[in-house]
């Protein structure tokens, strides 16, 4: 537990020092911004923080990508990966180090849309267990994320690939997934309503506890840690 | 203290180490040498439990690398042959971070920071400690690296090529380091430049094309080496009988000769452990023939280890072209 956090606290300030980890900080910021204001502004003056949470999930689905795409392929490409690994951790340790790690700059960019629950408790009454369901939501549906992500960059030195590949995984569950309990027949849309991601997390955004959300968040997380420490201990098979 | 019992390993269907096995006494400095793609890196690495073996069994501290690999990384400490670090990290965070993975209690760290900083060379420009890793120079990252190794002064210390991209002032420095390891380390270390290892090993390890191809202390080694005696000598005097008085010599196998100026040179092979040199003064006494030198060729330990790796590149050659 020591070596995790250790690891993790490594982890953590290489991404308040890495100018990408700043630009996506700063895009996701600017792009909830501009779809909470575009949808507040719209749908006449309804100063509610549902639209904000939808917003920030979906580009979740694009910005957790490029935040863990360089966690394990890094190490691989610069050959760091020797080091740690002949150091007295074990693969768990080093992954859910590094799951830690992402996990706390994740929770500083939630931080930072604080800005707009200020703005809407300026503009309106926020409902404030919408708020906290609503950021609960965002930490579950980031951890499961974020395991996807690691997941993708223990399968290749290149970052690039890393964010494509699991950019491809979240875009299956978040958004065709929606798409196919919309368009496709009977047993097949209840199915892909399942699997959604978004059918859990807009319970959360509306306010309610959801346990179906929590298993469904929480044995995602857990599966792709689970399947990254297998990755990474295949390596020294290879 | 490091034991390894017909060690293979493949990459995928080409084979970087086949079937090697040797062992390390407790409190000695080993050198591994060979040449380009020999396998030593190979082998070094699956001693620290980065790569698992195809075929074999390795020991190190009386654990195995395969079922007790925790247990077996605590004891030793690696330095791979292109250390790479963690660019925006600072040289003494760094080390404080990996004494913390190194299970050193967080109290000692700091000490134990300072003090591997200061064998290693890392206190020089007061700065340094507050450097970033990525703005080192080559050599100094080797240091941190080194530093790294000693920071829980681990009884096995496996060292890749610890003296590439170092200065001529800083490889003897790092000689002597290895040297002052001795007795309470084991040291393992590869290398590629014989004239190197041979001073600090006390016993050398010969891969090429992933076999052992010699093994022994370096001195064991240079015996095996010169073979057959040779003497050289230049003498002034007719050819002829210049020859036919050497090669009457008893144990004389086979003898040569080269005009040098107006002066004769002449190679003499004998028998294992022979020596003519003497006969060859007293021949030319006799005779009146002016002699300006004499003497015994040892043969070098830098042209054993080309010939015994050239054996093994034509060999491999030979397989190629069998193909
Ligand atoms: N990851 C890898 N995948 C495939 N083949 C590899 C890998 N690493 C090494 N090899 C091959 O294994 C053989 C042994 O490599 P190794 O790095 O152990 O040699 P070495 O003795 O350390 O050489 P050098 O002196 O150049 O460092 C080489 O032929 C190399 O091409
Ligand atoms: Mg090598």
């Amino acid at each position: 537990m020591r070596k995790t956090l250790i690891l993790a606290r490594r982890e953590l300030a290489g991404y308040f020092f890495s100018p990408m980890a700043y630009v996506i900080g700063a895009l996701f910021l600017l792009a909830s911004g501009m779809w909470f204001f575009h949808a507040i502004f719209r749908s006449g003056h309804e100063a509610s923080l549902r639209p904000l949470f939808e917003a920030m999930a979906y580009i979740m689905v694009f910005a957790t990508p490029l935040l863990t795409m360089r966690l394990v392929s890094e190490e691989f490409r610069s050959g760091t990966i020797e080091t740690l690994m002949t150091a007295p951790v074990t693969e768990t340790q080093v992954i859910l180090g590094k799951f830690l790690g992402v996990m706390g700059f994740y929770l500083a960019l939630l931080a930072g849309t604080g800005f707009f629950l200020v703005l809407i408790a300026v503009y309106g009454q926020p409902d404030g267990g919408v708020a906290v369901m609503g950021y609960l939501g965002m930490v579950l549906l980031g951890a499961a994320f974020v395991s996807v992500g690691l997941f993708a960059s223990t399968l290749t030195p290149y970052q690039l690939v890393a964010a494509i590949v699991s950019i491809a995984i979240l875009s299956v569950f978040a958004i065709m997934m929606q798409l196919l309990t919309i368009h496709s027949p009977e047993p097949w849309n209840h199915l892909a309503a399942q699997l959604n991601t978004m059918t859990y997390f807009k319970d959360f955004s509306r306010g309610m506890f959801d346990t179906r959300g929590w298993i469904f968040f929480g044995s995602a997380t857990a599966l792709f840690l689970f399947l990254s420490v297998k990755m990474l201990e295949s390596r020294r098979w290879r | 203290m490091i034991d390894v019992k017909n060690l293979t390993k493949r990459y995928g269907r080409m084979v970087a180490v086949d079937d090697i096995s040797f062992h390390v006494d407790a409190g000695s400095i080993v050198g591994f040498l060979g040449p380009n793609g020999a396998g030593k890196s190979t082998t070094l690495k699956i001693l620290t439990c980065f790569l698992s073996a195809t075929v074999g069994k390795v020991t190190v501290a009386g654990h195995d690398v395969l079922s007790e690999s925790v247990a077996v990384r605590q004891k030793t400490g690696y330095m791979p042959e292109a250390v790479s670090l963690y660019g925006e990290m600072r040289v003494g965070e760094y080390l404080m971070f990996r004494a913390g993975l190194r299970e050193i209690p967080r109290r000692a760290r700091r000490g134990a920071v300072e003090g591997a900083a200061q064998r290693c060379w890392l206190l020089q420009p007061e700065d340094m400690m507050r450097r970033r890793l990525g703005e080192l120079s080559r050599g100094y990252q080797q240091r941190v690296g080194l530093a790294d190794v000693l920071l829980h002064n681990p009884p096995v210390l496996v060292l890749d090529e610890p003296t590439i991209g170092l200065d001529p002032a800083q490889i003897r420095s790092m000689r002597e380091l290895i040297l002052s390891l001795r007795g309470d380390h084991t040291v393992i270390l590869s290398s590629h430049i014989l004239a190197e290892v041979e001073q600090i090993c006390d016993y050398l390890i010969v891969i090429a094309g992933g076999k052992i191809a010699a093994s022994g202390t370096p001195e064991a080694l240079r015996k095996s080496v010169t073979g057959p005696s040779r003497i050289v000598a230049e003498v002034k005097g007719d050819p002829d009988a210049v020859m036919r008085g050497v090669g009457a010599m008893k144990g004389v196998r086979q003898v040569d000769q080269a005009a040098h100026g107006n002066w004769l040179r002449i190679t003499i092979q004998g028998d294992e452990n022979s020596d003519h040199r003497a006969e060859v003064a007293k021949l030319a006494a006799e005779k009146g023939w002016p002699l300006r030198e004499l003497r015994k060729e040892v043969g070098s330990l830098e042209d054993f280890f080309i010939q015994i790796t050239y054996k093994q590149s034509v060999q491999a050659a030979g397989e190629v072209s069998r193909l």
